[in-house]
This record gives structure tokens, sequence and C-alpha cells, in this order.
């Protein structure tokens, strides 16, 4: 299996408080790894250094084989590499289609074709697929701000996979969305992840939702890696009972 | 939207268009400069508007890319040359200088971005005044030809509101089909967010360089028509006071609706005429109306009219919901 994302001995260090110290790991083509770990142990401050949100203070980050360290998020973005956000993370006053429009555009030709070609840049029905393939058809022409929470929640992750991405971050999904559109969620993420071939990482509190999508579970502790493993054998580990799951 | 709505848009532009045609055919020569300006300062505020309204990006310089266009316009033609290459010199250089004051807004956002574009602004200032050798400094330049378009002259009141017009047309085309192109829709994002638009692959600092860089050439755009419709530039009215009355037609208007500047630039050019035979209080009431206006609704006059619209669809939507759901109680 050949990595998607390599992260070497990544570091990041606030003053004298290191947020993430030392992670290392990849992520294989086609799988789904979870993170998880208590709040504030780094998790998205690791995302951030891997997407040139943050310099990462030490260690090198590679995508398909090529150092990306440093990269700015826009041009990682163009590489294939996408995210989702903790907090929400839409164009509020856009469209349902508008702001799935916007998230694909810049993967359309170039900043030339941008300006003197169709509005939609030749985005609208591939824009539409995603907003039936998300269940949001009835709110495609509402602006985003207007819709719940969940439904932003699920715009916000059908965003990210509007570039076509090859690799996706996702950074709690699930995070107060109801029980029947996270189940509606989970199985979204689990099509794009067998149809397309999609990588992901996903950070989630909800073990449930962690256990049944995720191949392999990564554990956080204080800005290092404290278990990595199939998702039983994380879960039977005494170090992350101890740490994360409790008794 | 509606078929039905956007034959009635339609109309109204049409209405609207042929009005601006016919009817200043009757008005005497101070009307028609009233009128020629108000097309002028929509220009101007339209760049703003690109800049503030849809980018989001703070400016207090426009009025200095009003003077650069005017100057550029005065120097060129008064030489001889004609009035089209001044407005290629000056859509270059307000693009190329609108630009790089674009790079504080990559470090800086709101206020302190304010007071950077404040500080070009007098920098500008500056320069229309002391550099007597270029722009005749506080004397100004006079007895500027106005243009001759397709061999016709302008030099009459009436033909030289045509071509106002006639550019203000052809600037709102652009920027309508810039606004509704991906690069409207990536200013927007620069606007909404930032960090977001980023992580979608948005170069946000070339599209914030751009927005600078297009609304700056249009305030460029309106100077190089402002010095033949004065025919006559000094430095006095390229002060920061322009930028501010630009700001305001902007925020006035509706910052962020296309059609925003064009009454913004209406209230700030004729409010002034119409409250004239209030003598000396006719600032007073136009600074009280302005306040008022701002307080009732932030987002100018236009947010007013976008508000009812969209109280009106809520409850139509509602109104249709409750339909449903009285019919689902129905069914068996």
């Amino acid at each position: 299996m050949t990595a998607v994302l390599e992260v070497t001995n990544i570091s990041k260090r606030f003053g004298g408080i290191s947020a993430v110290d030392g992670v290392s790991f990849d992520v294989h083509e086609g799988e789904i790894l979870g993170m998880i770990g208590p709040n504030g142990c780094g998790k998205s401050t690791l995302f951030n250094c891997i997407l040139g949100q943050l310099t990462p203070s030490d260690g090198e980050v590679k995508v398909d084989g090529k150092v990306v360290t440093g990269f700015r998020p826009s041009d990682l973005n163009r590489l294939g590499v996408s995210r989702t956000f903790q907090l929400l993370q839409v164009f509020p006053k856009l469209s349902v289609r508008e702001n799935l429009i916007l998230a694909g555009q810049e993967h359309q030709g170039s900043m030339m074709s941008r300006l003197f070609g169709p509005s939609d840049a030749g985005l609208s029905e591939a824009a539409d697929r995603m907003i039936g393939f998300f269940k949001l058809d009835h709110l495609a022409d509402e602006a985003a701000g207007g819709l719940s929470y969940g439904q932003q929640k699920l715009l916000d992750a059908a965003m990210a996979f509007m570039g076509g991405p090859r690799l996706v971050l996702l950074d709690e999904p699930a995070g107060g969305v109801n029980l029947t559109m996270l189940v509606d969620l989970r199985e979204r993420l689990a099509a794009i992840n067998r149809e397309k071939r999609a990588t992901f990482v996903v950070i989630e509190h909800n073990m449930e939702f962690v256990m049944s999508l995720c191949s392999r579970v990564m554990v956080m502790a204080e800005g290092r890696v404290l278990a990595m493993g199939k998702p039983e054998e994380v879960r039977a580990n005494p170090a992350v009972i101890e740490a994360y799951l409790g008794h | 939207m509606t078929g039905a709505g956007r034959y009635w848009r339609i109309a109204l532009g049409a209405i609207v268009i042929a009005g601006l045609i016919v009817v200043p055919m009757n008005f005497n020569r101070y009307g028609l400069f009233i009128l020629s300006q108000w097309a002028v300062m929509t220009i101007a505020a339209m760049g703003l508007n690109l800049t503030l309204g849809y980018a989001g990006q703070v400016s207090l310089a426009q009025g200095a890319f009003v003077g650069i266009g005017a100057y550029a316009a005065a120097i060129m033609t008064s030489q001889g040359m004609p009035l089209i290459s001044a407005l290629g010199i000056a859509v270059v250089v307000c693009f190329a200088v609108g630009w790089i004051l674009g790079y504080p807004a990559l470090r800086v956002q709101h206020h302190y971005l304010a007071f950077v574009t404040l500080a070009f602004s007098t920098l500008a200032f500056l320069v229309f005044r002391n550099e007597d050798w270029l722009t005749k400094g506080i004397y100004g330049i006079s007895n500027i030809p106005r243009p001759h378009i397709f061999g016709v002259a302008t030099n009459r009141p009436l033909p030289f509101y045509y071509v106002c017009l006639g550019s203000l047309g052809i600037v709102s085309v652009m920027l309508w089909w810039l606004i509704r192109s991906p690069w409207g829709r990536a200013f927007q994002a620069l606007r909404e967010n930032p960090i977001r638009a980023l992580s979608l692959g948005i170069d946000t600092r070339r599209y914030t360089l751009m927005a600078f860089a297009i609304g700056s050439a249009l305030g460029g755009v309106a100077g190089t028509l402002y010095a033949p419709l004065t025919q006559y530039v000094d430095p006095v009215p390229f002060n920061l006071s322009l930028s501010l009355d630009l700001l305001m037609m902007v925020i006035v208007g509706g910052a962020g609706f296309f059609f925003g500047p064009f009454l913004g630039a209406m209230i700030a050019v004729l409010l002034p005429e119409w409250l004239r035979f209030t003598q000396g209080y006719y600032l007073m009431l136009y600074a009280i109306a302005v306040i008022l206006l701002l307080i009732y609704s932030p987002t100018g006059i236009l947010g007013i009219l976008d508000r009812f619209l969209a109280e009106r669809r809520t409850k139509t939507a509602s109104a249709l919901r409750a339909v449903a759901e009285s019919r689902l109680g129905t069914a068996p």
C-alpha cells in the first residue's frame, strides 16, 4: 500500500507549550484513519500543521511522496488535499449551490478562463449531484447561513469533496449533528471512500462513529501519539482507556 | 427567480435607461452637469463597491485614484493627446498602484487597513499639490478640452453627458460580468470567510490584490471623465473628503449590492442640490438624513429592499408549509 500522507516528527510549540510533540504517522491510499484524544491534546493543531494553516516548528509532511511542509493551504488544496473545520465554515450569504461551485471552481481552468468563461465554471451539474448526494435538494437555492446547524455541517463536508480530492481531513464532522443525520453522514463518507478511493483522516469524539467508519484509529494525548491500530485493538488498549475512554 | 419577476426587472431597467437618455434632453446646462457628475461618481463608487462591498477590503483612497485619473486626462489632453489614450494610461497606472496598495491588506484588515489607505490618500494629495512641474500645483490645469467621439465634438453639455452615461453603461456591463464570474464569487469568499476560502484552493492573496487593483482602476476611469467634465483640475477636489464621500455613497446605497453605488451617488450628488432651497441648513439636513438612514438600515437603501423581499419570501414559504402540513394532517 502506498502512503498518501506521510507525517514525520511534526512538532508545534506555542511559546513554552508543545501543542504537538514529535508526531509521526502514515495514511495509506483508500483508508479512513480516525484520530481521537481528549480536548486540547493537539489534534486540530496537528491538522493545521499538515494543511499549512500553521507552520510546524519541526518535522516534515509529504503528500504522495512530495514534501509539502510550509505550503499555503490554497496550493495544498489544488494538489488534492481538502479539509473541513471543527467550527462551521460555510459562506453564509451565498446559496448552497454557490457554496459548492465556489468550493470547486479553483480546480477548473486558469484565472483567465474563470474570468471569461461561464459564470458557474462548468460546475452547476457537479454541484447539483453533490447536493443530491448529501440530500440537500430542497435547500439548493437557500442562503447557507439560513440552514440548520446539521445541514450546514453536511454542506461543509460536501464542499470538501467538490474539488475531487485524494485526501480529506475532517475535523469533527459529527459534532452537533443529530442521530439521523449522523447515520446519513457516515453512509455518505463511506460511499465516497468506496467509490472514489478517497482517503480520509477524521478527528471525532463520537466513538461509535469512529469505530464504525474507520479502518485504523490513532489516539493522541498531550501532543503525542498514544496508540495506533485497528478500532477493536485501540478500544482494548489499557493506556487508551486510562487517558481517554474512561471506565 | 420567477419568469414574471424577470420580465418586470427587464422592463424597469429599460424604462430607467430610456429615461436617462430622453429626459435630460430638456435639462439646462447646470442640470446636465449634475447628472454627468452623478454618472462619473457612480463609476468611482462602483469600483469602491467591488473592493469594499464585495471583497470586504476597506479603502479610504478611492478619491486619490479619481485624482490620478483626472490628472492623467488633464495633462495628456491639454498636450493634444486623445482622451482615450489618457484613459488607457489612467487605467494601467491606477491598476498598478491599486495592486501595490493591496499588499498591506494581506497583513492588516478593517480600521488598520483604513489607516494605511488613508495615508496613501494624503500622499497622493501632496503629490498633486506640490509637484508643480507635473500638476501645476495649486494653480491647477485649466481649459481641459472635451473629446471627439467618432468625429463628433462633445463640447456641449448634452453630448458630454451622453459620453459619461455611455461610459457608465460600459463599466456597468463589465462589472456585472465580473461579479457573476467565478472571480466575483471568490471576492465574496474573501469577504465572508478568508480562511475557509484558502482551504478551498482560492488564492486569497491574488484575489485581494485584484479586488484592490480593479476597484482602483475604476476610480481612474471616473477621473478621466471628471477632468473634461469640469474642464479644470486642481488638487482640492481629490483630498480625503472625496474618498469619504465615495465611501458614504457605497455604504448609503448598500455595500455589496450591484445597484448600491447608483443610488448612493444619486443621494450624495443630487440630494444636496435639492436641499439647496433650505440655504445654510442643507448640509445639516443631509447629515441627519444619512444618520437616520444608517440607524434604520445599516446595510443601506438596498438593504431595506433586500430585507423586505426576504420577509416576503419567508411568509410565502411558511404559507406553503402550512398548506402542506394541513394536507398531511387530513391525509388518511
